[in-house]
């Protein structure tokens, strides 16, 4: 009798900490909309979302700069980055030897440990610059953020196109070559598209890192809060206007930095969904 | 050519810093607190205040996510409830660290009136280490061979036996590997932080006071161009850090692993 009430009790035990790990989610959702929604019907979410102008002051809060900018970083870190990392993780599958797989590998590893700040830094004093002497503008610019972004995405991209492409039964390769393709057409037309839902997965999570990154574009992109008209302008994240802001912020506008969470916490949702159902749909 | 390109970048990044930061390096640097915003003196405060955010943020984030871990790979069947759970779990492991952090801010700081704290800023942090520890963990459990259930069963375990018995000693290199991923993201993380623990720069004393992490100064000495000395000094002995941590990690688990094998 003991030990079976002792196995409940610690089965009912389990039960409630895993519950407790999802509910920090809803308790996010919570507080985040509860500071956030009261502005958001207070000014109208048509001005809120598509109003041009963000003037904290005036009581002016119109966050569509900022939509702009993240969407502009964001497609510009993934133009760079998707090559690359697709590249890398082709190469890691079908052509490393195992002693420079490791390597490659752990270099991935440190490449997701380096802080964000210190990528943030390194874009300021280096990567900036070039881009003011070469091409002209502020320097601090989407260009820039883009490019540090699109290192920043590397690893995420790269190890789970790997794992899916690792994922696919080993006949796909051993008939495509049996048919007389060579290793590039194997890849390319046979294992490429056979793996293409968590390459997508791969890409959007990617995306959500890109989106969600605060501290390095703070430092790169110049957050000036307009319009971006080029890649050499500077801009402003939804991200970034919470991290700059936050520090001073009282009342409306502080209330106002929360509905931008608000929004910014939908985007990510609505991706993470999206990539959790791609990955789910292996090919069988 | 891609794959190195990748090390490229990543190499020179890591040179830069390390060559800049390097020469900064002192016993003094480690031992001083900041003076001056940290113009002058060493980073000794911010080295604590990183260890005192991150000891709190894993000894909060382990067991309750090596108990979901459990949960999710022995105590339940694929069903409702496990789909919900992870999908809960895939969805917070991508929610944007400044969320965690404005959610840090209204709920510990303002809601629980903790304050700017080391308190505050280590749940933050524990609430977004919990996916990736959980992660790793279950994936250690579901790498141990069906059989070592069926053995302990079979000598007359229980369930809880086995789990404690059977089945953990063998995951400990995996859920291990999750703790370190966590320490790395704990120690990097500037967000999170700078929102719930404030930026002070006094040694804290108790869990409710606040403290500046070497992410924060860092990036305070950074942005603020109050040193660039400083900043490079900062950030070499953070990536040094982390790295350090990364291998230490490995090698250890290496060990563990060929004495049980």
């Amino acid at each position: 009798m003991t030990v079976e009430f002792k196995e409940k009790f610690i089965e009912k035990i389990l039960l409630l900490i895993a519950f407790s790990s999802i509910s920090i989610l809803a308790l996010i959702a919570f507080f985040i909309f509860g500071e956030g929604l009261p502005l958001i019907w207070k000014i109208g979410p048509k001005t809120f979302l598509l109003g041009g102008r963000w003037v904290p002051g005036q009581g002016e809060f119109g966050i569509l700069p900022m939509i702009i900018g993240s969407f502009w970083v964001t497609f510009g870190a993934l133009l760079l980055g998707l090559p690359l990392g697709l590249a890398c993780a082709i190469f890691l599958c079908e052509w490393t030897p195992p002693w420079a797989g490791m390597i490659l590998r752990s270099a991935i590893q440190v490449l997701a440990g380096i802080p964000s700040v210190i990528y943030g830094f390194w874009g300021l004093v280096v990567l900036v610059p070039l881009v003011r002497n070469y091409l002209g503008g502020p320097g601090l610019s989407i260009l820039s953020g883009s490019l540090i972004l699109s290192i920043m995405i590397l690893p995420t991209i790269i190890s789970i196109s790997e794992d899916s492409l690792k994922a696919l039964p080993p006949s796909y390769k051993a008939g495509a070559l049996a048919l007389g393709a060579t290793h590039w057409e194997t890849i390319w037309r046979v294992l490429v598209p056979a793996a293409r839902s968590g390459i997508v997965a791969s890409i959007i999570l990617g995306m959500g890192r890109a989106l969600g990154e605060t501290m390095a574009m703070i430092m790169i992109l110049g957050n000036a809060v307009k319009m971006p008209s080029s890649f050499l302008d500077s801009a402003r994240t939804l991200t970034t206007n919470i991290g700059i802001e936050m520090g001073y912020a009282t009342g409306d506008h502080r209330q106002a930095l929360f509905a931008t969470g608000v929004i910014l916490f939908l985007i990510i949702m609505f991706l993470n969904t999206l990539a959790i159902v791609l990955s789910r749909r292996r090919v069988g | 050519m891609a794959a190195l390109s990748t090390m490229g970048v990543m190499a020179l990044i890591i040179l830069q810093v390390l060559s800049e930061g390097i020469p900064v390096f002192s016993p003094r640097f480690f031992l001083d607190s900041p003076r001056s915003m940290g113009r002058e003196g060493g980073i000794f405060s911010t080295i604590i205040g990183t260890i005192a955010l991150t000891v709190v943020a894993i000894v909060v984030a382990t067991p309750l996510g090596v108990g979901t871990a459990i949960f999710l790979g022995e105590y339940t069947r694929e069903g409702r409830i496990s789909r919900v759970i992870r999908f809960g779990i895939g969805c917070l492991a991508g929610v944007p660290s400044i969320i965690f952090g404005l959610f840090g801010f209204v709920f510990f700081v303002i809601y629980l009136n903790m304050g700017w704290s080391i308190l505050s800023g280590g749940l933050a942090l524990a609430a977004m280490i919990l996916p990736t520890i959980i992660c790793t963990a279950e994936e250690a459990l579901k790498a141990i061979p069906y059989s070592f259930r069926e053995v302990s069963y079979s000598l007359g375990g229980t369930k809880w036996e086995t789990v404690t018995r059977a089945i953990l000693p063998n995951a400990i290199p995996g859920i291990f590997t999750g703790i370190i991923l966590g320490v790395c993201r704990s120690i990097e993380e500037t967000a999170v932080v700078i929102l719930t623990a404030g930026s002070s720069l006094i040694i804290p004393t108790s869990l409710f006071a606040p403290v500046r992490t070497m992410s924060v100064h860092f990036y305070i000495l950074a942005r603020e161009g109050i040193s660039m000395e400083m900043a490079y000094g900062t950030g070499a002995a953070l990536i040094l850090l982390v790295l350090f941590v990364n291998i230490v990690a490995n090698w250890r688990l290496n060990r563990y692993i060929r004495k049980r094998a």
